[in-house]
């Protein structure tokens, strides 16, 4: 591990760090723009979650602390998990550490997490949120793997910079089995952000919340570590996307002239993302809860069909 | 490990560890009816037994191996012990699980109706001594005397509350089923011997076996070791005996003795036999698969604690034996170093699950003891009151749900790693199949999250469903020793695979001659099993990382802002009237898994109408194998029985006048 590829994945995590709330401003100002709204400011999360620290932390009474130190756990893990996925470049020592298992893994441990905590304070809509989001979780989870799966079988690794290598530098072929892993992909990571068909970001005190109901009894900074941890899952499911997908533009090892086009190409990406995420959400309808079963699982199967198809297809 | 060298004589430190478990089980019996004799003396020094054979076993597993006639058995048939890499990892296991479960038993018995404790005691440690003595055997027939040992003396303590019938009837269903195994295996011997002069496993390492008889002894294995493991279908006694049995009985049942079964299934297949047909690989895949998802989907629905660990069991006896279908498949096709990692991959989930399972068990002994209830619906709240129990419980919540850092996640993470490496398998049909595979170990795995989440947030977490539960203790120290030992076993095992996988290549070279390790292109911080390009995991850094980054996350906004904090009643949108009965029950938790997965249920149901005075609700679970199979069986017999009843009339004349008939039928015959 060289001190330029330590540097590289510093970098990388920063600008993971500082921008997932710009993200979710964006995706928040496109939504607004097509719903034919006066939209918020770009930088409201940011403005929000600055508020949020310098508020007065209250905390329920029956809490245990497990529910105090969620938040910290929540947001380091996906810290973990946007220091693996390549954003810009491809030389990440941390990535060595991780492979696309684990990173499932540690989105796995935060929602774990999140989940007894929201089950902490023994009210009625956190254990509902709590059981719904382990209920979308428990397909989610096996659709993202087969779809990480269907590219590492590809690419013979599971370690994400050598997905995103091989990936890159292919020939430029179409390869069916990406179209399937693309489709579920897209349907598993609107679950997993907790967006529209699966769950409502904008919305609260419905019966139909998931990711709201879970936070309910947050408040100040514990409630801004988790607004800014969402931000960040957003923001790395994002990459990963573009990483598998659209992996044009990250950087290879050692190319420095690589990486300073690659901010601004990701930030590109990001911002076309953005306006189509902005775009599912407005054209589709919040499903019933148990309509997701429907939707997760056909992603599941799509993934597993795209795994079989690189099978048979070779590629 | 080598510098240090196997003990003199380890294996008859094994044999003399062994009689000891037998002694100190006999000197329980001096005083029956003294529980502060046996739990503060006979427990402790045989936890010091259980270390110590951890410790020899560890030693040993690179060790050549050795054997020894025993002046123990029949005229003219001794018992042969041998002790190899495979039994010494066994061993291993033995010995470390058994030691927390010691502990916690030192702690855990009370005086109650059923059995005295001595007797219990005696039992317990005649249990021990025959799971050990399991894995040294070496020939069929020490191994069956050891193995029915070890069924007799876990049914007496399943039955240890004997005077409750369901008890007695959960007891029986268990041994009955014990016997078809055994059965099985007895058949499977017999098949593996072959006509040789006699029954070690020697004789049957040199048999060749020809035609359809390997697969005939692969099958009959298959049946006799799943149904103590508890695959599909011969999994209905776990849900019941689990219950049934003190919590460290039903924890070292489960946590153990269900690995011996994995033992005898590598040590059939992988050692006494020297052909494998691809085709074993996937039959044992499919029931593998098809148990761990039978296993998660009914944890998921189930109510009482026990009873849910005991689903969760059969679960990752499905994942563990889906491993070795692959193993299987592997060695089949001569791809003897992706066989080595699938092997590495079973074995350490089956050292994980003896960790995690028997930790959680034994907390669900410190939570029956401390509330008296096993039901998850009257539990809740339990951190305030036993924090111990739930901290420790919390360590193997996690390990059990498959997240890293902690163990549970490296087994799974090098099956995973197998799975993906099938597309070097020569027969396309396979490589369509085993993908599937993956996504069903996949789906069970996230399945199981879901279902830990529920056993740890309904027992610990939100507030007191009873009000006696505000009069719950903590564990006694004995019991947190044992709790102790396990969690951090789940944490060692989690954060430092790459040691773990070290010790246990011996196995891989004893069984597959080859080594998961000498590819791998990884240190003792990174493990790779093929090389670090293709896939590496470190635990460790990840740990050490998410530690730096919590840390630093808490220090700069603690210094940047401030650390007040204010304690205030619950939100909960603001709704007013909320009492704890509002919390989700383990119905309500398990609820969305029920209404998809309705179809593989059998359910009995009772819904209020809205004219009902007292309106009652209820649903109740049962097992479809049941009346797939089991009662079809049950009925057939009692029908058999029946007609053969007709004759029986009870009255002495009618017997004579059969006499009559029959001396005069024999007198007609030999005439």
């Amino acid at each position: 591990m060289t001190i330029a590829s330590f540097l590289t994945q510093l970098l990388e995590l920063a600008i993971a760090v500082a921008l997932a709330p710009l993200l979710v401003g964006w995706v928040n100002m496109c939504r607004a723009w097509l719903q034919n709204k006066s939209a918020p400011s770009l930088l409201l999360p940011y403005r929000t979650i600055r508020k949020l620290f310098m508020k007065d932390a209250v905390v329920a009474q029956s809490a245990s602390p497990i529910f105090r130190t969620t938040p910290y756990i929540v947001f380091g893990a996906m810290c973990c998990a946007a220091a693996i996925v390549p954003s810009l470049a491809t030389d990440l020592p941390f990535a060595q550490a991780a492979d696309a298992i684990a990173l499932v893994g540690l989105f796995a441990l935060a929602r774990v997490f999140i989940a007894l905590a929201a089950m902490d304070i023994g009210t009625a809509f956190g254990a509902l949120g709590a059981r719904r989001e382990m209920f979308v979780g428990f397909l989610a989870e096996p659709a993202l793997l087969m779809v990480l799966f269907t590219a590492s079988l590809i690419s013979g690794s599971t370690s994400l910079p050598t997905i995103v290598d091989a990936l890159a530098h292919r020939e430029l072929a179409i390869y069916p089995s990406l179209a399937f892993a693309g489709v579920a992909f897209t349907m598993v990571s609107l679950a997993e952000n907790a967006r529209i068909p699966i769950d409502n970001p904008s919305t609260h005190l419905e019966l139909t919340m998931i990711h709201e109901a879970m936070v309910l009894e947050y408040s100040a900074r514990h409630l801004a570590l988790l607004e800014w941890a969402s931000a960040l899952k957003l923001f790395n499911y994002s990459c990963i996307g573009l990483a598998l997908f659209f992996p044009f533009g990250i950087a290879a090892a050692g190319d420095w002239l690589a990486l300073i086009g690659a901010a601004p190409a990701l930030i590109f990406k990001l911002a076309i993302g953005g306006v189509a995420l902005a775009f599912i959400e407005t054209l589709s309808a919040k499903l019933r809860i148990f309509r997701a079963p429907e939707f997760l699982g056909t992603a599941f199967l799509l993934a597993v069909l795209a795994m079989l198809v690189n099978l048979l297809l070779g590629g | 490990m080598s510098a240090i060298g196997p003990p003199v004589g380890a294996l008859e430190l094994v044999v003399t560890i062994v009689a000891a478990w037998v002694a100190l089980g006999a000197l329980g019996l001096v005083r029956p009816h003294s529980l502060r004799f046996v739990s503060r003396l006979i427990f402790p020094a045989g936890a010091c037994v259980a270390l110590l054979l951890t410790v020899i076993a560890f030693l040993s597993l690179d060790a050549p191996p050795q054997s020894l006639v025993m002046p123990l058995g029949l005229p003219d048939l001794p018992f042969h012990v041998r002790l190899d890499p495979l039994s010494a990892f066994f061993l291993l296991l033995i010995g470390a699980a058994s030691f927390g479960v010691s502990l916690f038993s030192a702690g855990y018995f009370r005086a109650s109706e059923g059995t005295p404790p001595g007797l219990i005691c005696f039992q317990y440690h005649v249990f021990l001594a025959a799971m050990a003595s399991v894995v040294v055997a070496d020939d069929a027939y020490a191994f069956m005397v050891a193995w029915e040992a070890m069924a007799l003396a876990s049914y007496f303590l399943v039955t240890t509350e004997h005077r409750i019938p369901e008890i007695r009837r959960a007891g029986f269903l268990y041994l009955l089923i014990a016997h078809i195994g055994a059965i099985a295996i007895l058949l499977c011997f017999g098949v593996l011997q072959a006509g040789g002069d006699d029954y070690t496993f020697d004789t049957m390492r040199n048999m060749t076996l020809i035609g359809a008889w390997p697969t005939a002894a692969y099958f009959l294995a298959l049946v006799g070791f799943g149904a103590k493991a508890g695959l599909l279908p011969l999994h209905v006694w776990l849900p019941e005996a689990h219950p049934a049995a003190p919590s460290p009985v039903s924890a070292l049942m489960s946590g153990v003795m269900l690995k011996t079964a994995i033992y005898g299934l590598l040590r059939v297949t992988f050692d006494l036999m020297h052909v494998q047909l691809w085709w074993w690989g996937v039959v044992a895949l499919a029931l593998g698969v098809a148990t761990a998802l039978f296993g998660v989907i009914y944890a998921a629905v189930q109510t009482d604690m026990k009873r849910l660990l005991a689903y969760s069991s059969v679960e990752n006896i499905g994942i563990i034996v889906a491993g070795f279908g692959l193993t299987i498949l592997f060695r089949a096709y001569g791809k003897n170093l992706l066989a080595a990692i699938t092997l590495t991959a079973v074995l350490y989930h089956a050292l994980n699950h003896a960790f995690f399972k028997t930790l959680l068990f034994l907390v669900t002994g410190s939570v029956l003891h401390a509330t008296k209830e096993r039901s998850l619906g009257k539990l809740g709240g339990l951190i305030h009151r036993m924090p111990w129990v739930a901290w420790l419980a919390l360590v193997g919540t996690l390990a059990i749900a498959g997240l890293p850092p902690l163990n549970g996640f490296v087994s799974e993470w090098l099956l995973l790693q197998a799975f993906l490496f099938t597309p070097s398998l020569p027969q396309s049909f396979v490589n369509m199949l085993v993908p599937l595979a993956a996504a069903g170990v996949v789906l069970a795995v996230a399945l199981a999250a879901y279902v830990m989440v529920k056993f740890y947030g309904v027992v610990f977490l939100g507030r007191p469903r009873e009000a006696h539960l505000a009069y719950a203790h903590d564990a006694g120290r004995f019991e947190r020793f044992g709790l102790v030992w396990l969690a951090a076993g789940c944490i060692a095992l989690g954060i430092l695979p790459v040691n773990v996988i070290q010790a246990i290549d011996p196995v891989n070279a004893m069984l597959l001659h080859s080594s998961a390790i000498s590819a791998g292109g990884g240190n003792w911080l990174l493990l790779a099993p093929i090389n670090a390009d293709r896939s590496s995991y470190s635990p460790l850094i990840v740990l050490v990382v998410i530690i730096a980054t919590v840390v630093l996350t808490m220090r700069i906004v603690h210094r940047f802002y401030h650390g007040r904090i204010r304690t205030a009643p619950p939100w909960d949108c603001g709704f007013p009237l909320q009492t704890p009965r509002m919390q989700d029950s383990a119905e309500g938790f398990g609820q969305p898994i029920r209404q998809v997965f309705e179809p593989f249920f059998r359910i009995e149901r009772h819904l209020p109408t809205s004219f009902d005075a007292a309106p009652r609700y209820f649903v109740r679970i049962g097992d479809p194998f049941w009346s797939w199979i089991f009662l079809p069986i049950a009925h057939a017999a009692e029908f058999a029985a029946r007609i053969v009843g007709l004759i029986q009339q009870g009255r002495i004349s009618v017997y004579l006048t059969y006499s009559f008939f029959t001396l005069l039928a024999l007198l007609f015959f030999v005439r």
